[in-house]
């Protein structure tokens, strides 16, 4: 057993877990912070898009020194049909500055970020693995690792030890995944020269662009992303993991289906595979959100559920938590109570904040979706779109207003009539507007 | 009993390649890990620190990155570290290099107390020259234990050390005075796991670090790449074997093991092996 007793142990070197770490060694707190992987985001991929403000709230000017890609300027949406794409983007160099976001690799940003923890006193300890919670009379005090003599003690635990959260089950705030709750992302890492990626994304300098798409991806619900990087595109897929077992469909297959459409695979053409990753992604929304603390604990990031899948935003959702933890913890050892009272200002500051605004803003959107039949709202429905476009713009002799009517007819028909369209819309809002 | 051990920080040998361009590695985005038959001797080493209290020093040269494979072997259990770093020292070959090691090794004996042994790895994953340890013996007039598979005994009475020595057409068990310089094989023992409490000292460690100036009477012509006589000519990547290789597909495995049999014994290799 290790004799030093800590003020808090820090489980999961992600960035909710660096921005804890962080936030209280730099307040003088005596900090470990413990991750499983070889180094800081050897287990991690994303997407790759790394926000300004909250990273800015921990780290000011983190810009200056933090390992980002390309600063983005352009965001595309599409809609995809079998060989078509229905597209919505907005440019702006207004997003330059101040800058809104940049693209990133979290192998790189992850390393950075906890190497700041590090920077400001934190221990950072690799390549363990926190197997159980230790408690005295109900109350967590300290962690057990894998390692020999492998007890740690420590006044509160952090736990943010990611989606699958292992700690999170032992503290009964976690059941078992259902396969409706998790996406299954996989992703590629494809090298391509900076030139090409310059011309392919019409882009200058360290300019980048964004790109997520809906629709086929065989009929499951879910969201694809192309991001450029310096030298790289992060490309992925994300699907329910329920919607995966009912078609039978392997990660892969869907990955090297999603490259044949046209539209992307003009863009990822002579590019050469570096990694490929698969992750999962909490998409439980605003219900599962757990309790937040209790005596000796509190819980950050993915593991906490706290996950914006419908803007893409996690990373932030992660940081803010762990600085929110963080600042709570502060204060419990200010006033020396550990307690659940004592670390309730974690709670408050969630609830306060953006990040629980936010979730509850689309928290009926999960139940919608599981409701609604993923073939017509990722299938059918991009596909209507896709005809109505086409037949608006194919000039061949028939009137306009009688293309006008065969476009609408194609969207309704799709959702099975027009009160049908309107329910499904109306219902939509609602839950995105809860 | 006081051990040094001398580690090198080398690129992972699993991941690394080569530039088509300059035939030189790609040092680049790979990572670092200590030279693993280093970690052997260390383990060694760590043993008579278990069995009968040795001080273990650990001692490195390389950039200042190295400060992380030297805190790797503070979480294993040495008691100290050592990394020479130096812009100096870029560049050197074997000769230079044992120079500059066995240097360190006169200092630390003279700052941590009088050296019983030395463990050296056999080569390095990124050298694979094997030279630097018996150098270091050489210029220390140690006596020199290189392909240890075994240490048998340690007599700490008669100042001796017993061990095997794997060559090529056996092994040869052999005796010598300390102190000894000793080159280990991966045969030789596993490395242990570093306990919590190791490597929680080892994220507050901060190694000794010396340079060119720590040394009184460092002859500065034998460092570096001007001590080195050492000339790389050329060198190139082997062209890679062309082999002909041939997708067999069928209906269901059955009949794709049935093809597979049937070219084989239709084939020239067996006909020349007198099967068909």
């Amino acid at each position: 057993m290790a004799t030093e007793r800590f003020d808090a142990v820090v489980v999961g070197g992600g960035p909710a877990g660096s921005a804890a770490a962080y936030t209280m060694a730099k307040a003088g707190l005596k900090v470990v912070l413990i991750e499983r992987g070889e180094f800081p985001g050897a287990k991690n991929i994303f997407g790759g898009v790394i926000y300004r403000k909250q990273l800015e709230d921990i780290i000011p000017e983190f810009w200056k020194e933090a390992p980002l890609e390309r600063q983005v300027i352009e965001q595309r949406m599409w809609i995809l049909g079998d060989q078509s794409a229905v597209t919505l983007s907005h440019r702006n160099e207004a997003f330059k500055e101040p800058n809104n976001c940049w693209t990133g690799l979290r192998v790189k940003f992850d390393q950075w970020f906890a190497s700041k923890a590090e920077q400001a006193g934190s221990l950072n300890i690799y390549e363990t693995v926190v197997t159980e919670l230790l408690r005295e009379n109900g109350k967590v005090v300290g962690v057990r690792t894998d390692r020999d003599e492998g007890d740690l003690y420590a006044e509160v635990v952090v736990v943010a030890d990611g989606v699958n959260s292992l700690l999170g089950k032992a503290l009964g705030v976690h059941r078992e995944w259902q396969p409706n709750e998790v996406s299954l992302a996989v992703k590629e890492v494809i090298a391509m020269p900076k030139e090409k990626i310059m011309d392919r994304f019409n882009l200058e300098g360290n300019e980048g662009v964004t790109t997520e798409f809906v629709g086929n991806t065989m009929g499951m619900a879910g969201l694809g992303f192309l991001y450029t990087n310096q030298d790289t595109l992060s490309f992925g897929v994300g699907v329910m993991v329920s919607d995966l077992k009912k078609k039978h469909v392997k990660p892969y297959e869907l990955l090297e289906g999603v490259k044949q459409h046209p539209m992307l695979r003009r863009l990822l053409q002579g590019g050469e595979t570096k990694e490929y990753a698969a992750h999962l992604i909490p998409e439980g929304g605003f219900h599962s959100i757990p309790p937040l603390s209790g005596d000796g604990w509190v819980i950050c990031g993915d593991a906490a559920q706290l996950v914006n899948f419908v803007h893409r935003e996690g990373t932030n959702l992660a940081m803010t938590s762990g600085r929110f933890a963080a600042e709570a913890i502060i204060e419990a050892h200010e006033h020396g109570d550990f307690s659940r009272a004592g670390l309730a200002g974690y709670d408050r500051r969630v609830r306060e904040s953006f990040v629980h605004k936010d979730l509850k803003k689309y928290k009926g959107l999960h139940n919608f979706l599981r409701d609604s039949d993923p073939t017509l709202m990722f299938d059918k429905l991009p596909q209507a779109l896709n005809e109505a476009a086409y037949q608006m713009l194919l000039v061949d002799g028939v009137t306009k207003s009688e293309k006008q009517r065969m476009a609408m007819r194609g969207v309704t028909e799709a959702t099975g009539g027009l009160m049908s369209l309107i329910k499904l819309g109306a219902r939509g809002w609602r839950a995105m507007n809860g | 009993m006081h051990i040094v051990v001398c580690i090198k920080q080398v690129p992972d040998s699993r991941e690394i390649r080569i530039d088509p361009n300059t035939n030189t590695l790609v040092r680049q985005g790979v990572p670092a890990i200590v030279n693993y038959y280093d970690l052997h001797g260390l383990e060694e080493a760590l043993r008579f620190k278990d069995t009968v209290g040795a001080r273990v020093t650990v001692i490195s040269m390389g950039p200042p990155s190295a400060e992380k494979s030297l805190r790797q072997c503070i979480a294993m259990g040495a008691d100290e570290a050592v990394l020479v770093s130096d812009r100096a020292f870029a560049g050197a070959d074997t000769l230079a290099t044992s120079y500059v090691v066995a240097l360190t090794i006169e200092k630390v004996a003279q700052e941590f107390g009088i050296v019983d042994l030395v463990f050296c790895g056999k080569q390095t994953l990124d050298g694979d020259t094997g030279q630097v340890g018996p150098g270091v013996a050489c210029r220390l007039d140690y006596d020199q234990l290189t392909y240890v598979e075994k240490v048998v005994a340690l007599d700490e009475k008669n100042h001796t050390i017993t061990v095997h020595r794997h060559l090529e057409d056996g092994v040869e068990v052999v005796q010598t005075k300390l102190p000894a310089l000793i080159t280990v094989l991966t045969e030789l023992n596993k490395p242990r796991r570093a306990s919590l409490p190791g490597v929680l000292k080892a994220a507050q460690y901060k190694p000794v670090v010396w340079s060119t100036n720590d040394f009184a009477n460092i002859d500065r012509s034998k460092i570096g790449l001007k001590g080195s006589p050492t000339i790389v000519s050329k060198t190139w990547v082997p062209e890679p074997r062309k082999v002909n290789t041939e997708m067999i597909d069928g209906p269901s495995p059955e009949a794709i093991a049935a093809d597979v049999t049937k070219r084989l014994w239709s084939s020239e290799a067996a006909s020349r092996l007198g099967w068909a």
